[in-house]
């Protein structure tokens, strides 16, 4: 027992030693790099990712994924913003009803999977290119960025030395990690993730979770969504374009079994923060593009092949 | 279940009569001979690397990695031919096919040997692919006058008229065809997908069977990649290729393969790419812009599957009752 | 002993990971006087010290990007500034800001950038002219937030673009039949701006006998643009020309002309670079194209940013300065300064470019 133990979190283990790792060599790749200020307002750039792979960490442990979370973000900010710009609605009454879209977005979604029992992955590929689409039709490649003075530039709102987007992330981080290891809900997720008919036959409510669970995850892309137009000041169909493939890598890398029933919130917001100093250092000291992501295309795998060999080596 | 393949088969196909019929009625330069020309230009790409993907997906296994395995074996070939100008072409295409060979099997490798879900797997190598292929270039496309002609002759004509791309599209759907139905290691790919624990005491190496599937799909992404050079004239390092997957897999899907694994076919995925082709000419061809392209891919693939969903729920019906 | 070797083994394989990607590039300036910790931010480069400058392009892999960085060399090595190009994997709405902030953060003392979206990159901009640094557009300006940059240099007077091309396009179908445009997207601000000069062109009587029946856009997209072009053939069947004011765009019609066989009747022009088009001039689809130079651009960008960064350049319309072997150049209203006019390229003269 004890060795699976040491197994089970090796994962995180390995986050938590590459973090300190990852901020030696930075500082020894830049002498830009150890700059408390910049870290933390450069850490507005991968918040919107954050949130969504919070969102993307239930949704994994319960042995589902939701590719169609990018798409949500850039379909709630155009609706919002069109909205507020081309129909004159006042933000403030724009803002909830983008929030609305975004767990309408995710209610599809959900009821796709649990009312007509289809896979998870084929349902969010589907509703992956119909959202934007649907982006993509009500704004062409237009933009539009008449946004009012308060609603724009979250990222340079700072409380204390902090910026806004990182203290709304902690604060959700706290939330969905006490959501997930401290509730019958959570408990229920990890259930149905390990074991689907089991976790039925014990009287978990599977489909009415499921449901709620993406709803969920629809509201929290649909924020992640606004949150991006108030720092880009711009809201366009091709925002956040790949973004649900690095809040995935980040859910994974944080020690979330893509097949569900094990993973940690902490794990996901520690990898979210190594993914993002790794790509800060490495673009600090001017380390092209592609570069960086064979750096992390490499990180993704070695860091679960790696275990999974020398587990296999020792049994 | 076989009886849903055979069922998605045949929906698919009447779904493109309709839509093309739709789309001639609306605009009758549809059938343009010149337009049917196009449109058959538009599937080959993507019949290729889909015959793999079925394979992959048929053994409840995926591979993100297609668009990028296209991109760096078009690049390299495409440099080949930049930097040893008459290098001959058929050694090229077989030089693509090898390292589409070598970087599908580091993605079988990853899967079975070191146990990686083919997901996580294949994303980590789309985006390590795809850096090499940048490094590899140095971030340079390969111009049109760098593809040798004969090259590009492969996707303008052959001997019987019909492109030679569009031949070699057609012979490898065949060959997928026979061999997932009558050869004993195609049936083999079926077995692991739909239970793999059966299919390992019925004496089927599973991990062998998953390595091939990803070796294959392998080696026809880099086919594919050389032939994008033949069809497009040119190799970007960008652009090649990105975004490429989730077409395939959205082919394979509308033709009935479904990622649970144990069910699929070449044909129904033959079809699904044929859609894809059609539909994107429909839109093109009636002026409705290509604004529209992604949310109907979009509403295509949901509309197949609740298609399978409602099936399966009378199938499954149909079988209490005979029971 | 035993539960700690997978880590330290595991640790070992990342770190070996870590190193591959990142042993390719050193710090590239020895960091400027300052502490680490604060690093200086764009004062005026010292005497001693040579100043630095990045550009970055919309997005990596563009052949027309990679000639105006070509220009930038050229110029970094006649200066003797430092030369660096950063750029996004792709040209979308956020992916530039990123790097504006890195640069900033590494204090060099220009940034010369080819803008995707000037909304969502002008607050990064701005914080970089708070801390000093000299801002310039290349290629593309930030229409109505000029506020977000220092200057901008710019290809051609684009008063006179579309009708150039229309021009270049009469001249080789005799002045008569059915036209069409192959654009880039259709929000491009560059290319509506050349279109509508074209179509106020065509009201000329020179031109009355010229006709314009679709306008398409390829999204700069090399496949969607091949598909679009070969689609105007099927439409059109006495289309006598294809014009294409966009790189993409111009190598994808010549492409589709060429496959369809349809050289002797529909001709091709547009903006276009020699390395792309060579083969379609060399075997006749294509008689003629334009551009200007991209690495003229790059190259008098960079004499801008080193009048700038030394204080001998203060841009104000009408103020000129040389750039270089390139000649004098002036500011233009909102600081706008013209690379000059395009060069026609045709079987006679294409060898001689390499770009």
């Amino acid at each position: 027992m004890r060795r699976v133990l040491s197994f089970r979190y090796l994962r995180e283990l390995v986050v938590v030693i590459l973090l300190p790792l990852t901020f030696l060599i930075n500082a020894r790749l830049s002498p830009y790099f150890l700059d408390p200020a910049y870290l933390l307002s450069d850490t507005s750039q991968y918040m919107e990712a954050g949130i969504v792979a919070l969102a993307l960490t239930f949704i994994i442990i319960s042995g589902n994924i939701d590719l169609s979370v990018a798409s949500n973000m850039a379909l709630v900010a155009c609706v919002t913003a069109s909205l507020h710009a081309r129909l004159g609605m006042p933000m403030g009454a724009a803002i909830p009803i983008g929030l609305l879209l975004g767990g309408l977005l995710g209610l599809i979604n959900g009821l796709l999977i649990a009312g007509f029992r289809l896979p998870s992955l084929t349902v969010t590929l589907g509703t992956f290119a119909l959202y934007r689409g649907i982006a993509q039709i009500l704004l062409g490649d237009r933009s539009i960025s008449r946004f009012p003075e308060w609603f724009v530039g979250m990222d340079y709102r700072m409380i204390g030395p902090v910026p806004l987007p990182l203290l709304i992330f902690l604060t959700l981080a706290i939330l969905f990690a006490l959501i997930l290891h401290r509730t019958l809900v959570g408990r229920w997720l990890y259930a149905l993730g390990a074991n689907p008919t089991a976790s039925r036959l014990s009287g978990v409510p599977v489909r009415r979770v499921t449901v709620s669970l993406f709803v969920f995850s629809g509201f929290c892309a649909g924020f992640a969504g606004l949150m991006m137009a108030s720092r880009l000041n711009v809201a366009r169909y091709d925002m956040a374009m790949g973004l649900e493939l690095d809040a995935i890598t980040a859910v994974v890398l944080g020690g979330t079994d893509i097949f569900g029933g094990r993973g940690t919130i902490f794990g996901t917001a520690l990898a979210l923060f190594l993914i993002g100093i790794l790509r800060s250092g490495m673009g600090l000291a001017n380390i092209k593009i592609e570069q960086q992501l064979v750096v992390i295309g490499a990180l993704l795998i070695v860091s679960i092949a790696l275990p999974n060999l020398l587990q296999r080596r020792r049994s | 279940m076989r009886s849903l393949a055979r069922f998605r088969e045949v929906g698919v196909l009447v779904f493109l009569a309709l839509v093309a019929a739709v789309t001639a009625l609306v605009e009758p330069r549809f059938l343009l001979p010149s337009n049917l020309r196009n449109i058959l230009l538009d599937t080959p790409l993507l019949m290729i690397v889909a015959m793999g993907m079925t394979m992959v997906i048929i053994s409840r296994n995926i591979d993100l990695s297609v668009g990028a395995m296209l991109g760096m074996s078009g690049m390299a070939v495409g440099m080949l031919f930049k930097h040893y100008p008459g290098f001959p072409v058929a050694p090229g295409v077989l030089l693509g096919i090898l390292l589409g060979l070598l970087m599908g099997a580091v993605n079988g490798t990853l899967v079975t040997w070191l146990r990686v879900p083919a997901i996580i797997a294949t994303l980590g190598t789309l985006s390590a692919y795809r850096g090499m292929i940048f490094l590899i270039s140095g971030g340079r496309q390969v111009d049109p006058n760098d593809v040798p002609l004969a090259l590009i002759r492969l996707s303008q004509t052959s001997p019987i008229g019909i492109p030679w791309l569009v031949i070699f599209a057609l012979s490898i759907t065949v060959a997928v065809y026979l061999f997932l139905g009558y050869h004993r290691r195609g049936r083999a790919i079926y077995a692991v997908g739909g239970n793999p624990e059966a299919a390992r005491l019925s004496g089927i190496r599973v991990n062998a069977t998953i390595f091939f599937t990803f070796v294959a799909t392998g080696g026809l992404s880099g086919f594919a990649g050389v032939m994008y050079a033949s069809r497009f004239g040119f190799v970007n390092p960008a652009q090649t290729g990105a975004g490429f997957e989730l077409s395939v897999i959205a082919a394979t899907v509308i033709g009935g393969t479904q990622v649970y694994g144990g069910v699929g076919s070449a044909v129904g995925t033959a079809f699904g790419c044929m859609l894809l082709a059609v539909v994107s000419n429909a839109l093109t061809i009636t002026g409705l812009s290509g604004q529209w392209q992604l949310a109907v891919y979009g509403a295509i693939i949901l509309a197949a599957l609740l298609i399978d969903s409602l099936i399966r729920g009378r199938l499954g019906r149909a079988a209490e009752e005979t029971a | 002993m035993r539960r700690r070797l997978p880590a330290a083994l595991a640790l070992v394989g990342l770190i070996a990971v870590f190193a591959a990607g990142c042993k390719q590039e050193k710090p590239s300036a020895p960091p400027p006087g300052a502490s680490p910790g604060r690093p200086a931010t764009g004062d005026a480069a010292p005497a001693a010290q040579k100043y630095r400058v990045v550009y970055i392009p919309k997005n990596t892999g563009n052949p027309y990007f990679d000639d105006i960085i070509a220009g930038f060399r050229q110029a970094s090595g006649e200066l003797g500034f430092e030369f660096d190009t950063v750029a996004p994997a792709s040209a979308d709405a956020a992916s530039q800001i990123p790097f504006i902030k890195q640069q900033i953060q590494r204090g060099v003392n220009a940034i010369a950038i080819s803008p995707n979206s000037p909304d969502a990159i002008k607050p990064a901009l701005k914080e970089a002219m708070a801390k000093g640094i000299q801002v310039i557009c290349v290629d593309a300006d930030m229409p109505g937030h000029e506020e977000g940059r220092t200057a901008a240099v710019l290809p051609m007077d684009f008063d006179e673009t579309g009708k150039s091309q229309i021009e270049l396009m009469g001249s080789l179908i005799g002045y008569k039949g059915e036209i069409a445009i192959l654009s880039a997207t259709t929000d491009a601000p560059n290319q509506n701006y050349w279109i509508k000069g074209m179509q106020e062109t065509l009201k000329e009587p020179k031109y009355k006998e010229m006709k314009l029946v679709a306008i398409v856009y390829g999204n700069d997209d090399p496949q969607k643009s091949l598909i679009e072009a070969e689609n105007l053939l099927t439409r059109f069947p006495n289309l006598r020309g294809i014009i294409a004011p966009t790189t993409v765009g111009v190598a994808a019609a010549a492409q589709a002309v060429e496959t369809a066989k349809a050289a002797d009747r529909v001709q091709v022009t547009g903006l276009g670079t020699p390395n792309q088009m060579r083969r379609f001039i060399q075997n006749n689809t294509v008689q003629k194209f334009a551009l200007w130079s991209p690495k003229d651009m790059g190259y008098l960008c960079a004499y801008l940013i080193d009048g700038l960064v030394k204080g001998t350049i203060k841009p104000a319309p009408g103020v000129s300065f040389t750039a270089g072997s390139l000649g004098e150049r002036s500011f233009r209203d909102k600081n706008v300064v013209i690379t000059g006019p395009p060069v026609i390229f045709e079987k006679s003269n294409i060898d001689k470019y390499n770009f």
